[in-house]
């Protein structure tokens, strides 16, 4: 078999006595991709990472490393190197102590240690940093030792732990852009926890949302956007969120389309793009992303298909530069759109919308999941 | 800009606040200096009657301005000095506390230090209920232990000797010192110690290479504490020594109860201060970490 | 693949034990200090207790006598003083220290110069030891030599200050000594609350126009009114543990006035060989302590179990 994973994980189980922390996960991870494990703080995802590491017991379950089973594998010898939310870089020992500790425990001749600690430093620029102590770090260079500490060990996998969530908001993009250009570089297999799905999908190749303990969806970066498998993974990843309207199924003149309630007090009618499945129930909820409301005008409808218009009053207007951000009511419903500064509306208007049907999704209101 | 202020109109309330503020400061001050004279008297009298001869005490009383300055008294308290009986003054005794105080300060930090590396970073099922039984060490009164620790340092054939009190203070001070450096590690991430498991580090090098390089600030602080606490502790030295094998605080009451008829200030007052000396000098070069443990120990 | 899959079996069993040191190591390291703490809290309380309701005398004997040793302990004279003594000083001495050590605490948060030797003159009594202080201050009391000879020889012939050497009075001598002592040590702890003390509150307080003194007592004191819980509650164990500094101040004199429970113990126990009911007063002690201590750790803990679930 050629193409083993670097990283496969069967029925994983963990509990905390009677709690149960991670139920059943599944995932594996092809040799040289980025997974992303997303999800909000409390949903297992940090756990899971630490038990890839070998940090945390395995309750049931497997996990394996190339072909290895590493369930009590001690971390040392699991061939992976870990960077830290918190960087750990050891306080007391300088930038050069911290990348060879490892190294050093494992006994590696000094002359092979100054080798790795040139290349390192090296690919990560901090060459000038070697004789000075994390203390004297500012938090972008001390994110790069705490990387450099990471890759000296040349491992099989790659582990992240919300790596970025300690710096400001600038300092974060560049570093985003540069663990992407490093992983480019290097190729390795890299396992990444973030709660911020931007970080997710500019990085990751594939993503895995979790909720709960368990894994909402493993799937392309793309295809988690477009297609959720369920109101949680919608919700959850984009911003400002899908919106989420209760919708009825209807079916006018052989077309099928879904009737939601308007500020006035009646109704509008959408067709759908592509019929829903035939065991979907009569009520639904149909999620629509806010950049997928315009302003509708006719060549729009021409430009896309599947538009649908329908009219709504302007509640709010929130202009942010690049984009406007507008409340609109439907019914009771407040709902988000998103629209370019030119066409934005103003506050107090009714507009008329165009909604894309064609990229809009249907949700069973019971099951929480896609139709 | 000095002609400028002159040049300002004159503001009574501004005017006012700052009287105000000169006598709230002066009333500040003047409070502060009567305590502080309360509070240095007592050392004042001693030290200078160390150095005043015994008739002029007696002529002018404890407290009063010396007139006259000599050595002796040390000498006498250090080496010649009766105390029931035996005329070797405090060298003894002093020399007693001072192998007591070490070895025992020094054990019961080792022992700490390992203790808390292990309470906090090595948390096992049941741990902090451990924990919290070593703790109730802290505020067990000596006296409910008195006569088992009588029995066991019989038994050990440690009855007064100074091994036996270090034992009692090294088993007594192991809650104290675990307490101490427990809540420190707590404060060390432990992704560090994650870190260096990853890095293939195991439970002593760990300690050695990153626990014990961060912990400088603890260590000197239960030092502190344990060697002040040791060097001034008096019930188990009256009970479980006698005579030769006292330490100084015992000696110091027998030496002050022994003066029968003329009491020799100069001579007490030098044995007062050099059983009082080395926790003195301890307090003022490390006073920072004195405090420091003051306040840690009694928060928690 | 195949291979590969070969060594893993190999490879697993020898693992567990190595393992399983790996995990007992912590636990091992642990276990004598542990077996230590264990006997020294568990089995010496135990033991005294046993000797609490034994025929001990001179010697320890494990013959059972019920309740015996409590009974005449709760009948003695002596022991009826020793507690009296302990619930006034107690009161006394918490009160002043903690009057005086939030007086010098204040003083020293209004900015002034000096702060460092102004705080090591308050605290250097606490680096002493009490048989240090309780011998020096006996001089002070001392009437012929100390401070009312001082006094007097400046004039004021008919001044009296001979508090030990009264029956009546050397409870206070006590009281001011240990108040002379430790409340260097409440000043510590307050001035660290004060410090704790958010600065944008006392920012707050001053826009609104509060004048120093509301400023304090409205507040800043509130909001480090547990601190004053923590002083009190090791005060009192200070207190229900005094020994020392009145061995060395007044030995329980004149007569039996100013004997403590510790000092109880320790001369029945080792001076009139009732080791029975010594070890009775003993029990009474840690139970004095327990009354104490139980209810605010309790406390303590229940406050952060609050503040950790609304965090």
């Amino acid at each position: 078999m050629t193409n083993q994973s670097a990283l496969t994980i069967r029925n994983l189980q963990k509990s905390y006595g009677a709690v149960e922390v991670l139920r059943g996960i599944n995932l594996e991870a092809q040799p040289g991709e980025f997974v992303a494990l997303v999800g909000p703080s409390g949903c297992g995802k940090s756990t899971l990472l630490a038990m890839i590491a070998g940090l945390e017991s395995v309750t049931s379950g497997e996990i394996r490393i190339g072909d290895r089973l590493v369930n009590s594998v001690p971390p040392k010898d699991r061939d992976i190197a870990m960077v830290f939310q918190s960087y750990a870089l050891y306080p007391t020992m300088t930038v050069r102590e911290n990348i060879t500790f490892g190294m050093e425990s494992r006994g590696v001749p000094k002359a092979e240690q100054a080798e790795a600690v040139k290349r390192v430093s090296a690919l990560l620029q901090i060459e000038p940093l070697l004789n000075r102590k994390p203390g004297q770090l500012s938090g972008g260079q001390r994110q790069r030792v705490a990387m450099g500490r990471a890759l000296v060990r040349d491992p099989k996998l790659f582990l992240f732990d919300e790596p970025l969530s300690n710096l400001d908001a600038k300092l974060r993009v560049d570093m985003r852009t540069e663990i992407k250009k490093l992983h480019n570089r290097v190729g390795k297999t890299t396992i990444y926890v973030t709660h911020d799905q931007v970080e997710a999908m500019t990085l990751a190749s594939r993503i895995a949302v979790m909720h709960q303990g368990s894994v909402q969806q493993f799937d392309a970066a793309q295809t988690i956007y477009s297609r959720p498998a369920n109101m949680f993974v919608a919700g959850f990843m984009g911003s400002p969120a899908m919106n989420f309207i209760p919708a009825e199924l209807t079916g006018v003149a052989g077309q099928p389309s879904v009737t939601v309630r308007t500020a006035t007090g009646g109704t509008a009618t959408l067709p759908l793009a592509q019929p829903a499945p035939a065991n979907a129930p009569k009520q639904v909820v149909l999620g629509v992303r806010p950049e997928h409301i315009y302003r509708f005008s006719d060549d729009l409808g021409q430009r896309k298909p599947g538009i649908a218009a329908m009219d709504a009053p302007v509640e709010l207007v929130e202009p942010t530069g690049a984009e406007t951000l507008a409340v609109l009511k439907f019914g009771d419903l407040e709902v988000t759109g998103r629209f370019d500064p030119d066409s934005a509306p103003r506050m107090g208007e009714t507009m008329t919308l165009g909604i894309d049907m064609a990229r809009a999704c249907l949700f069973d209101p019971t099951t929480k999941t896609l139709l | 800009m000095a002609d400028t202020a002159i040049a300002l109109p004159f503001d009574a309330e501004a005017a006012a606040a700052s009287r105000r503020h000169f006598w709230s400061r002066f009333a500040i001050y003047g409070l502060l200096a009567l305590f502080a004279v309360i509070y240095l008297v007592p050392l004042l009298v001693v030290v200078l009657n160390s150095f005043r001869e015994q008739e002029e005490i007696a002529r002018n009383g404890l407290i009063s301005l010396p007139q006259s300055f000599r050595l002796n008294a040390w000498s006498d308290a250090w080496g010649t000095y009766c105390i029931a009986g035996t005329c070797e003054g405090m060298k003894r005794n002093f020399l007693n506390s001072l192998w007591m105080t070490i070895p025992a300060t020094i054990l019961s930090t080792l022992l700490g230090a390992i203790n808390g590396y292990v309470l906090s970073k090595w948390r096992f099922r049941g741990s902090e209920v451990l924990f919290t039984c070593m703790l109730l060490g802290v505020f067990m009164p000596g006296q409910i232990a008195l006569m088992p620790w009588a029995f066991v340092l019989g038994k050990l054939g440690l009855t007064n000797s100074t091994y036996g009190l270090i034992l009692v203070h090294v088993i007594q001070g192991i809650s104290f010192t675990t307490l101490f450096c427990r809540n420190y590690y707590v404060g060390i991430p432990d992704d560090l110690i994650k870190a260096a498991r990853i890095d293939g580090a195991g439970f002593w090098r760990i300690f050695r290479k990153i626990i014990l390089p961060l912990s400088p600030p603890i260590l000197i602080v239960t030092v502190i504490w344990q060697f002040t606490g040791i060097w001034n502790e008096y019930l188990f030295g009256v009970v479980f020594t006698s005579g030769q094998q006292q330490p100084i605080t015992a000696a110091l009451v027998a030496l002050t109860a022994s003066g029968t008829t003329a009491r020799s200030y100069d001579v007490m007052s030098a044995a007062v201060l050099i059983g009082a000396l080395p926790p003195l000098l301890i307090y003022l070069f490390g006073g920072k970490y004195f405090v420091r443990g003051l306040t840690q120990g009694a928060i928690k | 693949m195949s291979t590969h899959d070969l060594t893993i079996p190999i490879a697993a069993p020898a693992r567990p034990w190595r393992e399983r040191l790996g995990t007992l190591i912590p636990i091992l390291v642990l276990a004598p200090s542990l077996a230590a703490s264990f006997v020294y809290v568990f089995v010496f309380a135990a033991w005294t207790l046993y000797l609490s309701v034994s025929t001990s005398s001179l010697l320890p004997s494990y013959g059972f006598a019920g309740l015996d040793n409590y009974m005449s302990l709760w009948a003695n004279r002596r022991w009826n003083i020793a507690y009296t003594n302990l619930f006034f000083f107690s009161g006394f001495y918490i009160l002043g220290s903690m009057a005086v050590g939030l007086l010098l605490a204040i003083l020293i948060d209004q900015r002034v110069r000096g702060e460092a030797v102004w705080r090591t003159i308050f605290l250097y009594p606490l680096a002493v030891s009490f048989i240090v202080t309780g011998t020096v201050w006996s001089w002070l009391y001392n009437p012929a030599d100390g401070i009312q000879a001082l006094v007097r020889g400046l004039g004021w012939s008919s001044f009296n200050f001979a508090l030990t050497s009264d029956r009546n009075l050397a409870i206070y001598a006590i009281i001011i000594t240990g108040v002379w002592q430790s409340s260097g040590f409440a000043m510590a702890l307050f001035l660290a609350g004060l410090r704790s003390v958010d600065p944008d509150l006392i920012k707050a307080a001053q826009i609104d126009g509060a004048s120093t003194f509301r400023t304090y007592r409205r507040v800043i004191l509130p909001t480090i009114a547990p601190i004053f819980l923590a002083v009190a509650v090791i005060q009192i164990q200070f207190a229900i543990k005094t020994f020392d500094l009145v061995a060395a101040l007044t030995r329980g004199g004149p007569g039996v006035s100013t004997t403590f429970p510790a000092i109880y113990v320790y001369d029945l126990m080792f001076q009139r060989g009732q080791i029975g009911e010594g070890a009775a007063a003993a029990v009474m002690m840690l139970a004095a302590l327990a009354v104490v201590l139980v209810p605010y750790s309790l406390w303590v803990v229940w406050r952060r179990r609050r503040e950790s679930g609304h965090g």
